[in-house]
């Protein structure tokens, strides 16, 4: 059952939500067309085991909250995964259905039921036991491991407060995701709500690290356990020259600018500068969350990427829908200078072409300059979405807590990490991932700190 | 909320505002900034922290009113109005913080304040003057009217110069010349250390490369979050791309690639100048 999405044409303009999401009629209609198989392989799939086929049979009844309640035992935040997870590659990349078909949509009914339930998600019987006293928990970080994390604590009774640095709640789901992929008011802040309605105190504007630090939560305000859920924010560059000429911008400021600052809207006070001609730089979701967005501020965009289209680390809708509102994509191409006008401002790319040559350890086949192949690409701005690390400032204030040479804090599966009492999770650990993953380390993690201070 | 305690008028253009802060008064040290954020609809202003108090909960900061931010900060909020935001303290402290006793013993400062950059000093020369190291501050404005935190930097060092370009006040001329006059006269500074805007902290720089004495500043560029996320905030130092909000805001002034910092600085004056006229309409 196609979804119903804001023509492309339209919606190159404006910063409303892409997909319209399906109405009751339409969803009851796509759950019908699962299988129920006997060993659901969606389940496997989806990274926190959401038992798929045991809301959409609830879904097939036009039971909104009878879904949302069976969801609610895995995910604090179905409509935020609904929209943003890669489906495709966890439950229904496993879809029995999609060896010949159209998997069922499962991530278009999880939103589905999200947007439409009328319950608000309370205590839930996972508890390992539900009378734990009222011990205080500090959870570093208001991103999805933050929140999946703290969630779960209130609901097994215990005193959350999570620690923001920014002004504003949701981690890379307020600062990173444009509006029209998750609307932020309508979407994320109803999630957050849920979850403060379980209890959890949300405390912006606190460094961790700089405004007070781990310790001192600890020694000094009674926390008995800490989760760092800091994410990965530190953004890459390429090291090339020009890379500090005006108009070259990382995808983390233009997004900041954009989505957390509301740059986009008039009344708000961040300026945000876009040019004429601008080339994004990666492959990945957040070069075409950066790509679209300057597209919806007027500019004309093209995305550089040095491997082929099938390399492309973004999801495949968003590769398709980026395409549909009219950006231009150059693979195989890899910058090598930004070449600046007399006034220090950006003017050009110059970049060289790339091929694919042998697979390297990660099985991907790497791409090689073509000698001699070196053109321009004119533009005014340049964008870069490389990736980004995780910011060094927790480890750094924190003695005892190690790290590994790729800058994540060193954590067992469960997020135990070296220093007792303190557990990590999310891109903190293992550097930029998905939504999916860091709130199923969140969960984890929220068992092994309730373990924990079962036991001293 | 962050509740604005005391606002006054410095000179025409410097607004000087206590805020309700407790936990950025309690870690706060020199050479820290802070970022502002007024409103909902405001943007995240980075400010040096002018002084703190950790008994009282409080943090100073002085605003100088160039854009619609700025005005908007010093002109629509009074005693009593709350900040939306207030987020800090921001980056390293300065490097003598972490200095142990003997390291200290032996130095001798010199602090070039200039403009807005003169209340910052403050803190900073305080810390030095109260651990007995001896401090010299230069203070430089255009006239008499517009020099600020005299009085609080007279009691937080040894020699006070102040230096107003028409003569008005004190030396006639730039910092830097009352500098170079007081090496001249026999004054002796292991360290210096410039805070201004950027063009006053380059020829600070110059200034004592000539004298030989190495010199800190404390580079207020573009940021937006301020905890190294964004990279608005790069300055080439020594050759190395470093983020001023993180890897800063202090470094070592003859390293800073300084035509880079100022055109960058500039990045936004469109935006900016549009937001200004259109600000109060």
């Amino acid at each position: 059952m196609p979804v119903r999405e804001q023509d492309p044409k339209v919606r190159a303009h404006n910063f409303e939500e892409v997909s319209y999401g399906y109405n009751k009629e339409e969803a009851m209609l796509e759950a019908s067309r699962c299988l129920h198989c006997k060993n659901p392989r969606c389940v496997t799939g989806c990274p926190v085991s959401i038992q798929i086929p045991e809301f959409i049979a609830h879904v097939v009844e036009g039971d909104i909250d009878g879904a949302a309640g069976v969801i609610a035992r895995d995910s604090s935040l179905p409509a935020v995964c609904g929209r943003v997870c890669p489906q495709e590659t966890q439950c229904e990349g496993q879809c029995i259905l999609g060896v010949k078909g159209e998997p069922v949509a499962i991530g278009k009914l999880e939103r589905f039921v999200a947007d439409n339930k009328t319950t608000v998600s309370e205590a839930v019987s996972t508890s390992p036991e539900a009378d734990a006293p009222r011990t205080k928990v500090a959870v570093i970080g208001s991103g999805p491991a933050g929140l999946a994390c703290a969630a779960d604590l209130a609901k097994w009774g215990y005193d959350v407060t999570i620690f923001e640095a920014l002004h504003k709640a949701g981690g890379v789901l307020a600062y990173g995701i444009p509006e029209f992929r998750l609307p932020k008011e309508k979407v994320l802040q109803k999630e957050i709500d849920e979850v403060t309605s379980l209890g959890v105190k949300i405390e912006t504007d606190v460094i961790i690290g700089r405004t007070v630090t781990i310790e001192s939560l600890m020694d000094n305000e009674g926390f008995k356990a800490v989760f760092v859920g800091t994410g990965a924010g530190l953004p890459r560059f390429m090291g090339i020259p020009g890379e500090n000429l005006n108009g070259v911008f990382s995808a983390n400021e233009f997004l900041t600018r954009n989505n957390l600052m509301q740059a986009f809207r008039p009344d708000y006070a961040t300026p945000i500068h876009v040019g004429r001609k601008v080339c994004v730089v990666g492959g990945g979701n957040v070069a075409m969350d950066a790509a679209r967005t300057a597209l919806r501020l007027g500019s004309e965009v093209t995305i550089v990427y040095r491997r082929t289209e099938n390399e492309l680390p973004a999801r495949k809708e968003e590769v398709h829908h980026a395409k549909e509102e009219g950006i231009e994509f150059r693979m195989l191409t890899n910058p090598v200078e930004i070449e600046g006008d007399e006034n220090g401002w950006v003017k050009a790319m110059k970049c060289i072409r790339m091929e694919l040559g042998e697979p390297d350890a990660s099985g991907r086949r790497s791409p090689v300059p073509v000698e001699g192949s070196e053109f321009d690409v004119e533009c005014d701005t340049v964008i870069m979405a490389l990736g980004t690390s995780p910011n060094p400032l927790i480890a750094k204030t924190t003695p005892g807590l190690e790290t590994t040479r790729r800058g994540g804090l060193v954590a067992t599966e469960e997020g135990a990490t070296t220093r007792p009492g303190i557990f990590a999770g999310g891109d903190a650990v293992t550097g930029a991932a998905t939504v999916i993953l860091a709130m199923g380390a969140g969960r984890k993690a929220a068992k092994a700190i309730d373990d924990y201070l079962k036991n001293n | 909320m962050f509740k604005i305690l005391e606002k006054r008028m410095l000179n025409p253009t410097i607004g000087k505002l206590v805020v309700e802060a407790p936990r950025i008064a309690a870690s706060a040290l020199p050479g820290q900034f802070l970022i502002v954020r007024p409103d909902e609809k405001g943007e995240r202003i980075p400010l040096t922290i002018s002084d703190s108090d950790p008994a009282k909960g409080t943090v100073t900061v002085v605003i100088q009113l160039i854009g619609a931010s700025s005005h908007h900060m010093v002109e629509d909020f009074g005693e009593g109005d709350s900040f939306a935001d207030v987020v800090g303290p921001l980056g390293n402290p300065s490097d003598f913080v972490h200095a142990s006793p003997e390291e200290l013993k032996g130095r001798s400062y010199v602090f070039i304040g200039g403009g807005l950059g003169t209340a910052p000093v403050y803190p900073q020369a305080k810390w030095l003057h109260d651990h007995g190291v001896p401090v010299d501050v230069i203070v430089g404005a255009r006239m008499e009217s517009l020099l600020i935190y005299t009085e609080e930097l007279a009691s937080a060092c040894d020699n006070l110069y102040l230096c107003t370009d028409d003569g008005s006040r004190g030396f006639k001329g730039v910092g830097t010349a009352q500098l170079e006059e007081l090496v001249a006269s026999g004054k002796k500074y292991t360290h210096a250390v410039a805070i201004g805007p950027m063009i006053m902290m380059k020829f600070s720089t110059l200034t004592c490369q000539k004298l030989g004495i190495p010199i800190q500043v404390s580079m207020n560029t573009l940021m937006v979050d301020g905890t190294g996320m964004c990279g608005a905030c790069r300055v080439s130092v020594g050759g190395k791309t470093k983020f001023a909000c993180v890897d800063g805001p202090e470094f070592d002034g003859a390293l800073i690639d300084w035509d880079e910092a100022m055109r960058r600085s500039r990045q936004y004056k469109p935006e900016e100048a549009a937001a200004m006229e259109n600000y109060g309409k």
